[in-house]
């Protein structure tokens, strides 16, 4: 699909609907925190009680933990773990992978319950698959159609000089 | 590789520290921290042994400003220098945007220097890139040390490329902040290419 040198793009469009998709995974599997993180660590999108989350933090541990997870799978020999799942004392994280690109993650506590988050995610997961084919094509498309579009075509070394002021 | 978000206009870059064990990686990025404001960084997260060697990672959100209206979001890691760590070294390459490599410039670690920029080049060559291609800076550390090899020497021995090249004393700082200005241009330059 994309090289490991081509850069994620987002656009407003597919932004909003995958911030749908999650709040109404979040609604349907009753859970309190979802949140879509690529898996190079990069956090795409969240919604729930986010107000106290140190998200930055936890989007890049869990790509650490999908790699290092990822890296068992190899040494016995299977493609890579598609779930994880960690049980807390009150809350428990379900960690899944959506069209072999994004990590979806969901927090959830005694409100929910792995069975009803399993059968959330599945259907969650195909929908949210589809968007990121929509986004793959797209920026297929805009940076074969006019390679100048990029916002950074025009930076200076003054606007990079500028940064570190 | 970069993430371009046009909903929340935010870039995300991934630099990666890399370099032998010892040689003052968690350091520059511990410097980093301490030296940044609290609204420009996130929580600087290091999975280390009980020893402060580094087991996983160390990882640093930065946040240094606006281009052309986008936010500009730096992610720091520094990798495992212990050789046996190097499937994780590998993990950590993913997605690299940009790669520092640390040299030890004190004598006896010559060999270790050697050793770890050949590890480095294989490990990016598993990922999809090449070393003479992606955004790279040498970082000379350890400067203050009584038995450190000269500039020169080291030079010639690690920089082939003659990209940029730094001296530093990560304790104190010193080339610290030159560092990461330096590779950060070379991202965003890269960035600019349509990287
Ligand atoms: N004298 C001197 N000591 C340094 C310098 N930079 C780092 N050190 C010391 O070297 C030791 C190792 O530094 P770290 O930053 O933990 O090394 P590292 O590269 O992260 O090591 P690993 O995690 O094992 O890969 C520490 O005791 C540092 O204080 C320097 O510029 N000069
Ligand atoms: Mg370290």
């Amino acid at each position: 699909m994309l090289g490991p040198q081509s850069s994620l793009v987002m656009y407003d469009e597919e932004f909003q609907r995958i911030s749908q998709l999650l709040e109404k995974l979040l609604r349907e599997s009753n859970s309190k925190v979802i949140f879509l993180v690529d898996k190079n660590g990069q956090l795409i999108a969240a919604s729930g009680e986010t107000a106290n989350l140190d998200t930055t933090s936890l989007a890049s541990l869990t790509a650490g933990n999908i790699a290092a997870t990822g890296g068992l799978a190899k040494l016995i020999g299977e493609k890579e773990f598609s779930i994880l799942f960690h049980e807390g004392e009150k809350d428990n994280i379900h960690i899944s992978i959506v069209g072999g690109r994004v990590i979806l993650v969901v927090i959830f506590d005694q409100r929910s319950s792995l069975g009803l988050v399993r059968l959330r995610v599945k259907k969650a997961s195909n929908d949210l698959a589809t968007v990121f084919e929509d986004l793959a094509r797209r920026s297929q498309e805009q940076s074969s159609s006019s390679s100048s579009s990029s916002p950074f075509a025009e930076i200076t070394d003054d606007d990079i000089d500028n940064l570190f002021n | 590789m970069s993430f371009i978000n046009y909903a929340s206009r935010e870039i995300n870059c991934k630099i990666v520290y890399y370099g032998p064990g010892l040689c003052g990686k968690t350091t520059n990025l511990q410097f980093i921290y301490d030296k940044t404001a609290n609204d420009a960084k996130g929580k600087m997260i290091s999975l280390a042994t009980e020893t402060e060697r580094t087991l996983f990672f160390d990882f640093l959100p930065l946040a240094l400003g606006e281009i052309r209206g986008f936010k500009t979001r730096f992610h720091l890691y520094t990798v495992p220098g212990q050789v046996f760590y190097d499937a994780s070294r590998k993990l950590i390459l993913k997605g690299v945007d940009g790669v520092v490599f640390v040299a030890d410039s004190q004598e006896e670690r010559f060999d270790a220097n050697i050793e770890s920029l050949e590890n480095l080049r294989d490990n990016l060559e598993e990922q999809g890139f090449d070393l003479d291609k992606i955004p790279f800076v040498i970082q000379f550390n350890k400067r203050d040390l009584p038995n450190a090899t000269p500039v020169e020497e080291l030079s010639k021995l690690l920089n082939e490329r003659s990209v940029p090249e730094l001296e530093a004393c990560a304790t104190t700082g010193e080339g610290v902040f030159e560092t990461l200005k330096a590779i950060a241009k070379l991202v965003l330059t890269d960035l600019k290419k349509g990287g």
